[in-house]
């Protein structure tokens, strides 16, 4: 049988409630950023974007239905995402403001100065 | 769901290849092989929310004084367009898996217009930017002891949205094109895998946008 379609008919109902859901998150996160929340701010807009994320990738991406290989490429996704931070925060966490180390000794370089 | 016998009109439209056992194992590996992509661009964007992570922490004040400069009205706009256009991308998938071919097409068409209301409404916004003089290495014109910063949180602003926009213009061109041949019926209820993976690509750029929002937008909103 082919397309019996007439206009768009109606939306399925959890396509519609997630649409309506994540533009109720968009207004929380919204006025959330304006309270007095401290370093919390973050937080809390970033616990926001990942529940909107979250119905996203569940409801609209139908991660959890499909073939579990889909939801291991994800996750690999979100693992290597958690080495390039946690590689890259080596450096910038290990940082010192004042120089250590003995800056007296020959580096072998002063000839070409 | 392709595991029934097909009716011979039916092998034609099913495009399958001759790899593979069955059309059901044809369509996994296509959405396999957009997940996978999908993952290396999570990292694609991870280097730059990584430098924005680092620039944050370190210089506080002046990247929440910067932030808060940024156009938040556009912005929240924005991020309901790009959220409807996820539903009607959604709702496009769920049409075709019903055979449901016009309202297929006109749901994908619905799609790429709001894609390209978000690139209009950012349009807008990096017009008004340039007018402000934050635009590094261009037209930069800000003083104060948090200059440098402002110029960096800019640098990262416009490298973050340009690239998620150029991501959102390739969408567009995807969603059309699958538009395009929904309209011409190129896709059946047995048959609708490019439009299925299509809508994995454009949810995965409204992805980013919903955590981009945040970053961008609210940062500094009620203080550093």
């Amino acid at each position: 049988m082919r397309s019996v379609d007439a206009g768009l008919g109606r939306p399925p109902r959890s396509l519609l409630l997630t649409w309506l859901a994540l533009l109720g998150l968009v207004a929380l996160t919204l006025g959330l950023a304006y309270a007095p929340l401290g370093r919390f701010s973050i937080v809390v807009a970033l616990t926001i974007a990942a529940v909107k994320a979250g119905l996203v990738v569940t409801l609209f991406m139908k991660l959890f239905r499909g073939p579990v290989l889909a939801r291991v490429a994800a996750g690999a996704g979100l693992f290597w995402l958690g080495i390039l931070f946690s590689l890259a925060a080596t450096d910038y966490l290990t940082r010192n403001d004042t120089a250590t180390g003995n800056f007296s000794l020959p580096t072998g370089r002063e000839e070409s100065r | 769901m392709s595991e029934t016998p097909l009716a011979p009109q039916d092998l034609g439209r099913l495009h399958l290849e001759p790899q593979y056992a069955t059309a059901r194992q044809q369509a996994e590996t296509a959405a396999f092989g957009m997940w996978v992509f999908l993952a290396t661009e999570v990292l694609f964007f991870g280097g730059m929310l990584f430098g924005y992570t680092y620039l944050r922490a370190t210089f506080p004040e002046g990247f929440a004084e910067a932030a808060r400069e940024t156009h938040v009205i556009i912005g929240t706009i924005n991020t309901v367009v790009l959220l409807t256009s996820s539903f009607t991308m959604a709702w496009a998938v769920h049409a075709a898996e019903r055979d449901r071919r016009r309202a297929t097409a006109l749901l994908l068409a619905a799609t790429a217009l709001l894609g390209l209301l978000f690139l209009g409404l950012k349009g807008l916004e990096y017009y008004k930017e340039w007018e402000e003089g934050v635009v590094p290495g261009l037209n930069f014109h800000k003083d104060g002891p948090n200059a440098h910063v402002a110029a960096m949180f800019y640098y990262l602003y416009f490298m973050l949205t340009g690239v998620h926009g150029l991501h959102v213009t390739i969408g567009i061109g995807l969603v059309a094109l699958m538009a395009v041949r929904a309209w011409r019926g190129g896709f059946s209820a047995r048959y609708y895998t490019p439009v299925e993976v299509t809508g994995l690509y454009w949810h995965f750029v409204d992805l980013v946008w919903i955590f981009l929002y945040p970053l961008i937008y609210l940062a500094g909103r009620s203080g550093p």
